[in-house]
């Protein structure tokens, strides 16, 4: 339909823009200063997760530590305080890691399986069952998780690993067979039903041509499964008993924070450790992320 | 068998990972192989076998916790006990909890709101700027950072002695001639609420940003072309053309805030643990449950969540649904 209409050039499309942009000062100076006030607070915990003197650390503000005195209170020493010793965030790191990988990897193939059977299979009380599936995304997790642990606690597994990957797997789910399934339909008709005229069945469908198509799709889903399973505060604290054996970073980090005092210090360097994998990963893959974003990956 | 329950040493830990993938993995493997047993499965036999694991946790997990909650919130303490609506009109009479109500709906409504407000105005501002890119991801980056973190970076903000904040109220002050200490922000009622609500907005407008950024660039070209030759300024072309032709996407955007501002718990648990005046729903729902060993209460609690979440969640997916159509 835009064949028909004018062309306009793209130098004359961006003059045209450019002179209808709320361009006064107002607008200029109202977008620095918010991308100010949103950058501003990280940067400051970034400078004092380096600073070295504890006692200038609790009595001046970070910014008064960027006209160095001395040099030597600069470094990683707050880090290296953290990683080791009592506080070993080094061991609840590897908890978030040994919780999170499951913790996609599982519900994503779930809901691949189930995607599938949702949009190529033809079986009675299909579109209900969907749609049931579908509306469970309303369910706050706060309703299920007394009733679980109980049934944790009952099985004998409750503070462990396991029940952490059935937990993110259980509340994974709904919306991971709805997004997954939305994609999967939009794979053309054509190109199954031709692997399956020529002899294949569904499972060489599903593995050969389906899986595939689908990277992308996973791709996206898994990063907002990776960075709300990483992120988790709820979960582990409701379940993982807040023990070095199974707590991730941010339970730690929380305990560290209500019982701060002499801690103080050392919540910036642990702040940034329990960052810096989904900020990589969110630089890494910023595409898939916004991808994911606009097909409503976003956990009400 | 100890170890994989109960790994202790890191090395262990990893080899339970590797142990449960290598369990899930054959048990995918087992489905896949039943399937393609039958030299020709029926399609409805495919969805059983395909369905059947998906199935069996929503059930478990989620349909029905959810039906013991709704029971266990007109049980007492224990949940062996009934007493009716008691929990319930704890909740509405209270003062304590009439408190926490007030601040849920403060921050359903702040948090959407303001993020929505300020995401849009900075979509529209740095909208095909030079700079577009990294002022877009400068503003995006919160959305990364766990709430945790993004409580204990605001945390150094709001501290009386070294935070930002108290060195800006300072600074103002002595500027107009006074001498003032700066206050203990995090436990002065109403204000902290206020406070805490930023965080949520300062994580959340990224995401309004982004999605409303989106909508935008989708405005088709000759519509503003049209909207200039008719003579419209910037700001009616703000108002009558841009605004309207989003509109579903700002819907969209404000809902699915609402909701994460609704269920917000991780700030008010790691900033003020729902002291001074703090709490929310979802911060009291943990302290009956897990703290004061409240079941009924805590389930209670729990299915107010519930039932609030609801409309505005249906509102959301009609509304995600049009928008949807219309790309």
């Amino acid at each position: 339909m835009s064949e028909k209409k004018t062309r306009l050039t793209r130098r004359e499309k961006a003059l045209i823009r450019t002179k209808n942009k709320l361009s006064s000062p107002w607008a200029t100076a109202l977008s620095i200063v918010i991308a100010v006030l949103w950058t501003i607070p990280t940067v400051g915990l970034l400078v004092t997760s380096f600073r070295q003197n504890r006692v200038a650390i609790s009595n001046s503000g970070w910014w008064t530590s960027l006209i160095p005195k001395n040099w030597s209170d600069f470094g990683f020493g707050n880090y290296k305080t953290v990683l080791g010793g009592g506080y070993n965030l080094g061991g609840y790191l590897i908890n978030s890691f040994v919780i999170t990988i499951p913790g996609v990897l599982i519900p994503i193939t779930l809901a691949l399986l189930a995607a599938y059977a949702f949009a190529w299979c033809d079986f009675p009380g299909k579109n209900i069952l969907f749609i049931a599936v579908f509306a469970l995304q309303v369910v706050p997790v706060q309703v299920t998780m007394i009733p679980l642990l109980t049934q944790y606690v009952k099985w004998g597994i409750n503070n462990t690993f396991w029940v952490l990957w059935l937990s993110h797997t259980i509340f994974g789910l709904p919306l991971a067979i709805f997004m997954l399934h939305n994609f999967m339909c939009d794979i053309p008709k054509e190109l199954v039903e031709a692997a399956k005229v020529d002899g294949a069945g569904d499972v060489q469908v599903f593995l050969k041509i389906v899986l595939p198509l689908m990277v992308p799709a996973v791709a996206s889903f898994a990063i907002f499964q990776f960075l709300w399973v990483w992120n988790d505060l709820l979960v582990a604290l409701a379940f993982a008993g807040n023990t070095p054996a199974t707590a991730p970073l941010t339970a730690r980090l929380s305990d560290m924070v209500g019982s701060r005092g002499s801690a103080w210090y050392l919540l910036a360097p642990g702040a940034f450790i329990a960052m810096i994998v989904p900020v990589a990963v969110f630089l890494f893959l910023q595409r898939y992320f916004v991808r994911g974003m606009l097909a409503g990956a976003v956990k009400g | 068998m100890n170890i994989l329950l109960h790994p202790e040493t890191g090395v262990e830990k990893m080899l339970a990972m590797a142990v449960a993938i290598l369990l899930f993995v054959a048990v995918v493997a087992l489905v896949l192989f039943i399937t393609n047993l039958p030299k020709r499965m029926p399609s409805w036999g495919v969805a059983l076998l395909f369905l059947f694991p998906a199935v069996l946790l929503i059930c478990f997990g989620l349909i029905y916790p959810t039906v013991v909650t709704f029971k266990n919130s007109f049980y007492g303490r224990d949940g062996t006990q009934g007493v009716g609506w008691a929990n319930y009109i704890q909740i509405f009479t209270s003062p304590d909890f009439l408190r926490v109500l007030l601040n849920t709906v403060l921050w359903t409504i702040l948090v959407p709101l303001v993020a929505t407000l300020v995401g849009l105005v900075y979509a529209v501002v740095v909208d095909r700027t030079r700079y577009e890119k990294l002022a877009k991801t400068l503003i995006f980056l919160p959305m990364a950072i766990s709430m945790v973190g993004a409580s204990i970076i605001w945390k150094f903000v709001y501290d009386q002695r070294v935070g930002l904040l108290s060195a800006a109220y300072t600074g103002i002050a002595k500027f107009f001639g006074h001498t003032v200490q700066a206050p203990q922000w995090l436990m002065n009622a109403p204000l902290n609420t206020f406070l805490l609500i930023f965080v949520m907005i300062w994580i959340e407008a990224g995401y309004a940003m982004t999605v409303l950024s989106t909508a935008i660039k989708g405005i088709p070209e000759d519509l503003v072309e049209a909207s200039r030759l008719d003579g419209l300024n910037a700001w009616q072309q703000f108002i009558y053309l841009t605004i309207p032709m989003i509109r579903p996407s700002i819907v969209v955007v404000i809902t699915t805030v609402a909701m994460a501002g609704l269920k917000s718990f991780d700030i008010v648990r790691t900033m003020t643990a729902g002291n001074y005046d703090t709490s929310v729903i979802a911060n009291e729902f943990y302290t009956q449950s897990f703290q004061n060993q409240n079941t009924g209460l805590g389930a209670a609690l729990a299915v107010l969540m519930f039932i609030i979440v609801i409309p505005v969640v249906v509102f959301n997916i009609s509304q995600l649904r049009k928008s949807q159509d219309v790309r």
